[in-house]
């Protein structure tokens, strides 16, 4: 077989036009050739909609000079016979980086932190993950190493881009041939790359994903701004390069869909149109993305099934994980039925090998052959405005197209050429004869039946000696000869080695047997194969398979097929804590209708409603968290500079975290998601309702009031990080002061600029601290020492605002008195103290302290397990420095929802606000109490006996799945070591890099 | 950098001298008897309307007051009608004492470094005018096993009552036994802020080999006479049934394969962590293995797990007969260990099976409950009155306390500072 493939690659130097370039010196004798070629008898694809039966197509000079049923031949055109094989134009990948040096990091890290700027020499970029400048055409080389094995999966161009950084520069659409970079480049400037990955950039801006969004944000500002005023000021080789790549089509890399959905936020401010290149899990949310508009590129890394045989080490594998092992497969076919465009990739495959193999197993799941070769063709050449030169077969393009033996998505078939730019690269020979059947194979005077099976393209031979004994031959063809070899009977070590020619009449040739003896021997084909076509029927029926995954919202377990609904629900004889003048209402009802509180009373009666029993039982209004980080992608920090004024967790809200659920579990509903407390001015909050099941968007409270969080302390000034953050402003109390006195005060100046009509550059850090001043955007100040809680008062006093709220605040109660003159708030820890030096003298008696002074106060969680508890948080402020009950359960309901500036809506139970009520087993401070239903917004959110039956069937789903991987491998299918996403939970001062 | 926290540390003697110490209550000198409570005597047992009596620190009345006659002018009398009586409650596997300020480096005393430190010893470290003490006290918290962490093998951990002059005073039972870290089977790749996958742990085979030559090592010096090796001097208590071996897993498979390996030594096993024991229930209990059980007010390990499994993992290993004591981490966070019990109530546990996790069944894990853990007579007079129940913090209200007889001041540093500023604030 060795020899034949040589001789098939010999072959293919000679099939194909030699293009010479005008400027480069010949040598020898110039050898111009035309490359004109005409292809006949083929089913021709002209493209994914098209078809021509035996239809004829003529190429020369590496383009496509015509294609229809029946041609005119031309004269002096190489006459190609394509005998019923197909043509189909060559596939497309736009997620390359084919051709391009790997990525390196500009200079090292430093070893004290932060690096504040770029290492990049020249007038570019502060950032070093902004690099609009990288040009692909500048740095391509040809590889055809890499390009041989894109042709073997039928691809003929590339777009190839370096995969480093925010902005990754401009990718070129690449011809895959195995000719000189100046005739491989189809287009110079084709596309422009974004990410949400810093990539190799050392420096520490941004450690965020919500720093990463901010920071293209500014970048589009910063643009307007060069190209308008800037370029006088000056030069910026990255901003020119950032305004000359707005041109080109803009392609996002995207880890999951949430970041389809952020990116697109970013589109739709700045009036762009992005193309993502989507992470495989589309699937999973596809009504919301089909909502942008957007095209996907899509990968097909379906990952392979887990070792599941322990049933101990399968418990690591969670549900989602499960599910998607299953359902990633059906991905492109989700998004075909959906109508969505897009392209395909072989991006993330370990080997480009494996990646036909991957198409067909989408078809077997859902795709269509036309939407895989439409994905394959003319969306990416659509995509990249480049369908005037590839992705059909029509007079003008580029000869860039595949020969198959059948349909190219069907199992059986084969890639036989792939011409790139007119010339071929042949895998196998045209003209493979079929040699199936079954033959008498007489050699010298031993006769023997041979049996030729499989598949036409690549036949398995065995000789029967009888109905259990088979000998298997080695075999190979090429070119009319065939050569064979066997063991002359079962267990022989020693071997009969034929070879012949392939003729009309049968095979014959001469042989050597194993005493070393010629001997001439013939086949001749005596029947077709008896059980050929039982087999293929058979392959068929196995092919159907079927789903046993559900799609919930979230995809996760406890999520849900549909969002509950919004129902009209009575609950009738609890224990009503209004938090209202009217206070604990004993033996009331509560009607609610369309999401709000309707009435409360006793006695009520509507016939439509859902009748609650809550006899025995408390129902009060759902607890609401003024600090929490749960449900953040991530990171909560972008403290890597002394402001982040300009980057918001509402960009971030991940609502594919299970903790959402366990705190809806725990009766909470409303959460103020904060920035953490790694500088002076962190970043904007998200104030958000527990609407499990919803996009992160949908989570957001409506209208709520812009927050933001501010620091003080030892967070801020680096204390507990070790000694190599000791280089960044403040390392003191002191500086801490004069950072906010700076900040306030060119905020007012940025303000007054503004409101001059001069050009000015948009500044998202000031705009966000300007608001602040402006008493538009308020303060959640991380506090724990009265000294440095005194002085923000006293700075804002001076610029004529006040702190809003004062979160941990663990020393509120040595100037509780300062705070209530003021008018700032406390949300507190309920008895945290001891694990810095900062809290030394915190003390659990802080709320009620604050409480008697006046200061509306609250008790906070920034704990995804305390959150679940808060009203046994509440419970402490009776335990310690006996605050009533009644003012004690505010802690966590009313006083926060006034923190918050949402008390209009939620925080008590009063007709007209929001049906956000938690019903409970019993007193709600009590220990021993549990939620037994959370509604949010008039939908039962939680209901701890539906809870009970979603555990029976996630045992269930997940028994399923796990029996279906089992199968999987009994069948032969490969498996991993099961593994398990590694959540961790934040609080405010979880500080590390997540950019990379 | 470093004088910084030079100066931090100066800043911080100065400022904690300032505060008035609580002082280490006086031997009993005039015999107690506490009438009228409802007395939860640890053992599972209640008497409604008891009548608890104790002198020369130790206990000589437990009984119904209905039905006893004694004399009452021989005892001071506390009448504590309508309240509580528990036994003092236990602290597990704690670094209370070991730590002041868990991020100030100078005052952390829990680490050693170094991977097999049998020889270490937590008492040696216990800091009895630790700030953070009186404020556990102060929530019935009155004796803790003081417990050092990190590497495979910590330390010894020791039972300390909480209110003593000096660590000499403070032993209650020194050196109870040696702490393990067995390997874990899934590690966590990437770091903590950017978390890759949790894997195998590729290492487990030849981690756990390591301990085993450890074992066999130790267990082979015992019978030599050679050089004085101190970690196996150390190890000598666990092979002759004098220490308890602790072995800190989670997983099902850990906690089995941990539990066949330390029985081949006889030694007495104590699971501390647990996380799945509720799996492997029947095991642990035929094997009579105790667990001190990680902090029952804990998210679940797995995204699909039961999203209440630690509130009753508790309830699970009671109905298997698995004996098991609470626990919580750190160190201040001792002050809410009743909580874990009261946490595990609400989710199906027994309310008595809950104060046995706290006082009996953990003096039998730590092998202290000839003399603590209940209200038995004979037994140290080591218990507190509570004005409601002890185990919810709406009703919680500590009264009086008492360790070995000794009358406890439940004063502490966030009292005062509350009296302070509450006056201040004319509040």
């Amino acid at each position: 077989m060795k020899s034949a493939l040589l001789l098939m690659t010999l072959c293919c130097l000679t099939l194909g036009w030699l293009s010479a370039q005008v400027t480069f010196p010949n040598d020898g004798v110039y050898d111009h050739r035309e490359g004109h070629y005409v292809f006949k008898n083929a089913t021709i694809h002209t493209d994914y909609q098209n078809t021509i039966e035996n239809g004829m197509m003529v190429i020369k000079y590496g383009k496509i000079v015509a294609v229809g049923k029946s041609l005119a031949t031309p004269a002096g055109a190489v006459v190609v016979d394509l005998e019923g094989n197909h043509l189909y134009p060559s596939f497309i990948d736009l997620y390359t980086n084919y051709g391009l040096p790997e990525p390196k990091a500009v200079g090292q890290r430093p070893r004290k932190q932060p690096q504040m700027l770029s290492n990049k020499d020249g007038a570019y970029s502060w950032n070093e993950a902004l690099k609009p400048e990288f040009k692909a055409v500048e740095h391509f080389k040809g590889d055809d190493k890499v390009a041989g094995g894109l042709r073997k999966q039928g691809f003929g161009t590339a777009l190839s881009h370096q995969m480093d950084g925010i902005s990754r520069g401009i990718s070129s659409l690449i011809l895959l041939g195995s000719e000189r970079e100046h005739l491989a480049i189809v287009q110079e400037h084709s596309a422009h790359h974004l990410s949400f990955r810093k990539g190799k950039s050392t420096q520490n801006y941004p450690s965020s994903l919500m720093g990463a969004i901010s920071l293209l944000r500014q970048t589009y500002y910063d643009g307007q701004w060069y190209s308008e005023h800037g370029h006088q000021e000056e030069k910026n080789l990255s901003l020119e390069a950032w305004n000359a790549a707005q041109g080109v089509p803009q392609i996002f890399e995207i880890g999951n869909w949430m970041e389809a959905l952020r990116a697109q936020k970013v589109a739709n401010e700045f009036g762009l149109k992005f193309i993502y290149k989507g992470s495989g899990d589309e699937y999973q949310r596809i009504e919301a993305l089909k909502n942008t508009a957007a095209a996907f590129i899509l990968p097909l890394t379906f990952p392979k099934a887990y070792d599941v045989e322990d049933p101990y080490d399968a418990l690591q594998a969670s549900l989602a994980d499960l599910r998607h092992w299953e359902l990633a497969p059906t991905n492109p076919g989700s998004l075909e039925a959906a109508g969505i465009d897009f392209a395909l990739t072989s991006h993330g495959l370990k080997s480009k090998g494996e990646f036909l193999g991957r198409v067909r197993k989408a078809i077997k799941h859902g795709l269509s052959e036309s939407g895989a070769l439409k994905a394959l063709t003319h969306t990416p050449a659509q995509l990249l405005k480049a369908d005037d030169q590839i992705g059909s077969l029509a007079s003008g393009k580029i000869a860039n197209f595949i020969v198959t033996t059948g349909p190219v998505f069907d199992k059986n078939s084969k890639i036989l050429h792939n011409w790139v730019r007119g010339k071929a690269h042949v895998f196998k020979d045209l003209k493979m004869p079929d040699l199936l059947g079954v033959y008498n194979l007489n050699v010298g005077s031993q006769s023997y039946r041979l049996h030729v099976k499989g598949k036409p393209a690549s036949p398995k031979m065995v000789i029967e000696v009888n109905d259990s004994t088979e000998l298997k031959v080695k075999h190979a063809y090429s070119n009319g000869l065939i050569t064979l070899s066997f063991p002359p009977e079962k267990g022989a070590s020693n071997r009969v080695r034929l070879s012949g020619a392939v003729t009309n009449t049968g095979w014959n040739g001469n042989g050597n047997l194993p005493d070393g003896n010629w001997v001439s021997w013939s086949a001749t084909y005596t029947r077709a194969l008896p059980d050929r076509d039982e087999e293929e029927s058979k392959d068929k029926e196995t092919q159907v398979e079927e789903l046993v995954s559900k799609i919930t919202y979230p995809f996760l377990s406890y999520g849900r097929t549909e969002m509950p609904k919004q129902k009209t629900f009575l609950i009738r004889n609890a224990t009503v804590w209004t938090n209202e003048s009217e206070g604990i209402l004993q033996r009331t009802d509560v009607l609610v209708r369309d999401g709000k509180v309707e009435k409360i009373g006793s006695n009520i009666q509507d016939r439509s409603a859902v009748v609650i029993d809550g006899t025995g039982k408390h129902l009060t209004c759902g607890v609401i968290d003024e600090h929490s980080h749960i449900a953040i992608s991530r990171g909560v920090n972008e403290g890597t500079q002394v402001s982040s004024a300009e980057v918001s967790i509402a960009d971030v809200v991940n609502s594919e975290d299970i903790n959402i659920y366990r705190q809806l579990a725990g009766g909470v509903t409303t959460s103020q998601l904060l920035h953490g407390s790694a500088n002076p001015i962190g970043g904007q909050s998200a104030i958000v309702k527990w609407r499990w099941g919803a996009t992160p968007d949908e989570m957001q409270f409506e209208n709520a009031a812009p927050f933001i969080k501010f620091a003080l302390g030892e967070n801020v000034k680096q204390s507990n990080w070790g000694d190599n953050y000791d280089i960044r402003f403040p390392q003191t109390r002191m500086g801490v002061e004069q950072v906010y006195e700076d900040y306030f005060t060119r905020a007012r100046e940025y303000g007054d600029l503004k409101k001059s009509g001069k050009p000015y550059r948009k500044n998202l850090d000031l705009e966000a601290v300007l608001e602040i001043i402006e008493s538009k955007r308020f303060i959640s100040c991380h506090s724990y020492q009265q000294g440095e809680i005194n002085m923000l008062m006293k700075v804002a006093e001076r610029h004529g605002f006040r702190v809003n709220t004062f979160t941990h605040i663990l020393e509120g109660y040595k100037i509780a008195d300062k705070m209530a003159k003021h008018g700032a708030g406390g949300s507190s820890f309920s008895d945290w103290w001891a694990y810095k030096y900062e809290v030394i003298d915190a003390i659990p008696y802080n709320g009620a302290i604050m409480h008697r002074a006046g200061v509306v106060t609250a008790f906070n969680s920034d704990d995804a397990e305390m959150a679940r508890r808060l009203n046994q948080e509440a419970g402490k402020a009776v335990m310690y420095g006996n605050v009533p009950e009644e003012e004690a359960w505010k802690f966590v309901t009313l006083n926060p929802a006034k923190l918050l500036h949402i008390d209009d809506r939620v925080g008590s139970i009063k007709v007209g606000k929001d049906a956000d009520l938690v019903l409970w087993s019993e007193h709600p401070m009590s220990i021993y109490t549990k939620a037994e239903l959370t509604f949010v917004d008039g939908r039962k959110m939680f209901d701890r006996k539906e809870d009970e039956t979603m555990r029976q069937q996630i045992r269930e789903e997940r028994e399923k799945l796990i029996q279906k991987m089992l199968a999987e491998k009994q069948n032969g299918g490969k498996t991993r070591p099961v593994s398990a996403k590694h959540k961790h939970h934040y609080h405010c001062d979880t500080i590390h890099d997540e950019m990379h | 950098m470093k004088s910084f926290i030079i100066t931090i540390q100066l800043i911080g003697l100065t400022f904690l001298m300032g505060f008035a110490q609580q002082t280490p209550a006086p031997p009993q000198a005039k015999p107690i008897l506490i009438l009228g409570a409802k007395a939860h005597l640890g053992n599972g047992q209640v008497i409604e309307n008891s009548a608890i009596g104790f002198e020369n620190g130790k206990l000589t009345v437990v009984s119904d007051a209905t039905s006893i006659r004694i004399d009452r002018t021989a005892y001071d009398i506390i009448d504590a009608t309508g309240k509580e009586v528990y036994p003092g409650f236990i602290g597990t596997n704690t670094r209370l004492g070991l730590v002041e300020i868990d991020a100030v480096r100078s005052t952390n005393d829990y680490r050693e470094v170094g991977y097999m430190n049998p020889n270490v010893r937590a008492i040696i470290a216990y800091n009895t005018d630790s700030k953070v003490t009186p404020t556990v006290r102060s929530n019935g918290v009155l004796m803790a096993q003081i417990t050092p962490s990190g590497g495979r093998i910590s330390g010894s951990s020791s039972v300390v009552s909480l209110d003593a002059w000096n660590w000499e005073d403070a032993s209650y039972a020194a050196d109870i036994g040696i702490h393990l870290n067995w390997p874990r089977l899934f590690r966590f790749t990437g770091w903590w802020a950017e978390p890759g996958e949790i894997k195998k742990n590729d290492k487990y085979d030849e981690q756990v080999r390591a301990i085993k030559d450890f074992f066999a090592e130790a267990k082979a010096y015992q019978d030599q006479k050679g050089p004085k090796n101190l970690k196996f001097e150390a190890m000598r208590g666990v092979f002759d049934g004098n220490k308890t071996l602790f072995i800190h897993t989670n997983d099902a498979k850990t906690m089995t394969e941990a539990i066949l390996f330390a029985e081949m030594y006889k030694a007495k096993i104590v699971i501390v962590g647990g996380r799945d024991a509720w799996m492997i229930a029947d095991f642990l209990r035929d094997h009579k293995v105790g667990v001190i059980l990680r902090q029952t007010q804990s998210l679940p390990g797995r995204e699909d797990s039961d999203i209440d499994q630690p509130f009753k993992t508790p309830a699970q290993l009671h109905a298997a007969g698995v004996t098991f004591a609470f626990n919580i981490g750190g160190a201040w966070e001792q002050r809410n260990l009743p909580f874990q019990a009261g946490q595990a109530v609400g989710f199906g546990l027994d309310y008595e099976a809950a104060v046995s996790g706290l006082t009996l069944n953990t003096a039998k894990i730590l092998g202290v409950d000839a003399t603590l853990g209940s209200l038995e007579v004979g037994k140290d007079a080591t218990l507190f009155i509570s004005e409601g129940d002890a185990l919810d913090m709406r009703t919680c209200k500590i009264e009086r306390a008492f360790i070995q007889g000794r009358d406890i001041d439940l004063d502490n540093k966030q009292k005062a500072l509350y009296r302070k500023f509450k006056t201040k604030l004319g509040q």
